[in-house]
């Protein structure tokens, strides 16, 4: 049995599947569209159209990168408020040309900068919990990695929410929990194990409808069966109304609580 | 009136200058010290003056209950919702006893009232969140309360008015308090969607999981002088970016000038503010409605 902070480890490992694999092993002919329209592009977040067999679809992922040089270019794929408006407008013209939005989610959180901060990282995540809420066309989002707080939640307002086996969904880092809780960050691991982050957990708690099998030796395989499975959910999808996907995903989130 | 120590002769070389020192303390009166300046206020001034400090302005914190008194008309606050108390979710050591520790501390059951008011006779739902009770942290329960009132709100098309204090999301919920983040902004939409009118009151600090959901989701922002407002907490951004922060790093001030928030209101102020513009957003017809 694995404990809590080795899902968080194999989550974080430098060796594992990033957004834009998952692009490339579930899309055909993807083409990147950049920028926010307001300030700027954000490398950690990649966006664009793609087809999934024959359906045209919208695909936002989160991108860490794999080396150093491309972990700097994707800032480690912590996105900055560019970032989240930028997968706003391209979700609202996915809705507009009734696209299905598919989010592919790797991130330890939103960026923590003074320019983040100033040019409203706030603002730009509630906008995106917001509107996704009221996106007229199907969304679905795939945690691959670190689900890390409001920075992935921004990419997760969803009519399903899946995980990986591995990937991890958490309101806090368990250093950051450790940190706060105890004044140390080396508990990490007994942090992990309270804050309930694990596949597993998360689905006990009914934040995620599936977990994704992972098959590290045969990533092709996966990506197939990943594949099957998101065309099964869209067939499903869009024979539903706009207003009857909308008002599932309001009772999606409604029951979460109390 | 009370006597106000910033007139007072000053008594030495000393006091001619910079602050008030301490010892004005020895006029019998009770006193708090202002966090900002250092001003000994007299308590029943501070209440007089809206718990701001009559050197500097600053803006001490306030219970729930005391901003309510302040912003509503008098006996007008209904509550709602107050049998909505926090569960423990995940079974995080020691937050049961916490939770039961906060309740006799903060005399709330949680960290945020909900109700329906008027504000010089303008009716509207409202929510306050409580600063003494785990810092106006959002676990279930606040998402819960939020939710409803803003359901309750649209059902009788009647506008919200939100005062938020917060550290952000419950980390002692785990997840589900991440998701409250996504529900309380389902509801907010679905409020906005309908033609209604919601207006948030920043206060100091308002921060993480709450300034990335409904604290921003305001048609209009309004912020206390002062307040700090933002998404990382000071501290972790310093650690990031390994920088010094620039001065008024996350004041309303700054937000203010980065077009973040509509507008500052010193405390004297927001109740007159804030019925004028629910006045100028009053729903066509509810009048007739009403009758």
């Amino acid at each position: 049995m694995k404990t809590a902070y080795e899902y968080v480890l194999a989550a974080r490992a430098k060796d594992r599947l990033t957004g834009l694999d998952f692009i490339n092993g579930l899309f055909l002919n993807f083409i990147e569209l950049h920028g926010d329209r307001r300030f700027a592009d954000d490398p950690a977040i990649i966006g664009g159209v793609a087809y999934l067999e024959d359906i045209p679809v919208t695909v936002l992922a989160t991108e860490k990168g794999r080396d150093t040089k491309s972990r700097i270019k994707r800032n480690f794929g912590t996105p900055n408020p560019e970032g989240y408006r930028k997968a706003l407008r391209l979700m609202k013209q996915a809705e507009k040309f009734g696209r299905p939005v598919i989010c592919i989610v790797d991130t330890s959180g939103a960026f923590c900068g003074i320019g983040a901060e100033e040019r409203g990282q706030g603002h730009a995540i509630a906008e995106n919990l917001a509107e996704m809420m009221a996106l007229k066309t199907p969304v679905l989002s795939i945690l691959i990695g670190e689900g890390g707080s409001g920075g992935a939640l921004a990419l997760a307002v969803a009519d399903e929410v899946w995980m990986l086996e591995n990937a991890v969904y958490s309101v806090i880092s368990p250093e950051g929990c450790a940190n706060i809780l105890w004044r140390d960050p080396e508990k990490a691991a007994e942090a992990a194990q309270n804050l309930k982050l694990t596949a597993q957990n998360v689905q006990a708690l009914g934040v995620v409808e599936r977990i994704v099998p992972e098959n590290s030796k045969e990533p092709i395989k996966m990506f197939e069966n990943l594949a099957l499975e998101i065309k099964e959910w869209y067939k499903k999808s869009v024979s539903l109304s706009p207003d009857e996907l909308t008002e599932r995903r309001y009772e999606r989130f409604r029951k979460m609580g109390v | 009136m009370p006597f106000n120590p910033m007139f007072r002769k000053p008594k030495n070389e000393l006091e001619k200058g910079g602050r008030p020192s301490k010892r004005v303390e020895s006029d019998v009166e009770m006193t708090q010290n202002c966090p900002s300046c250092g001003n000994a206020n007299p308590i029943a001034e501070l209440w007089e003056n809206l718990h701001v400090c009559s050197n500097c302005g600053y803006c001490f914190r306030l219970t729930a209950r005391q901003r309510i008194g302040y912003l509503t008309d008098r006996d007008s606050f209904k509550e709602l919702f107050a049998e909505i108390e926090s569960r423990d979710p995940i079974g995080f050591p020691g937050y049961s006893d916490k939770l039961e520790q906060m309740k006799k501390t903060a005399r709330e059951p949680e960290a945020v009232v909900c109700g329906v008011a008027e504000i010089d006779e303008e009716p509207c739902a409202m929510f306050v969140m409580e600063p003494y009770f785990m810092m106006g942290s959002m676990g279930a329960a606040v998402g819960e309360k939020i939710t409803r009132l803003f359901e309750y709100a649209e059902e009788r098309t009647l506008p919200v008015i939100g005062c938020t204090v917060s550290g952000g999301a419950r980390m002692q919920e785990g997840i589900v308090s991440l998701m409250q983040m996504a529900k309380t902004s389902g509801a907010v939409k679905r409020h906005s969607s309908a033609g209604n009118f919601y207006l948030t009151l920043l206060t100091d600090p308002t921060t993480g999981g709450v300034t990335a959901s409904f604290a921003m989701q305001g048609d209009i922002l309004m912020a206390e002088p002062g307040a700090i407002i933002g998404f990382a907490g000071a501290r972790v951004v310093e650690q990031t970016v390994r920088k010094k922060l620039p001065p008024g790093f996350q004041k309303a001030e700054l937000l203010l000038e980065h077009g973040f928030v509509d507008m500052i209101v010193p405390r004297a102020d927001q109740k007159r503010i804030i019925s004028s513009l629910l006045a100028m957003h009053k729903r066509r017809g509810s009048d007739e409605d009403g009758v």
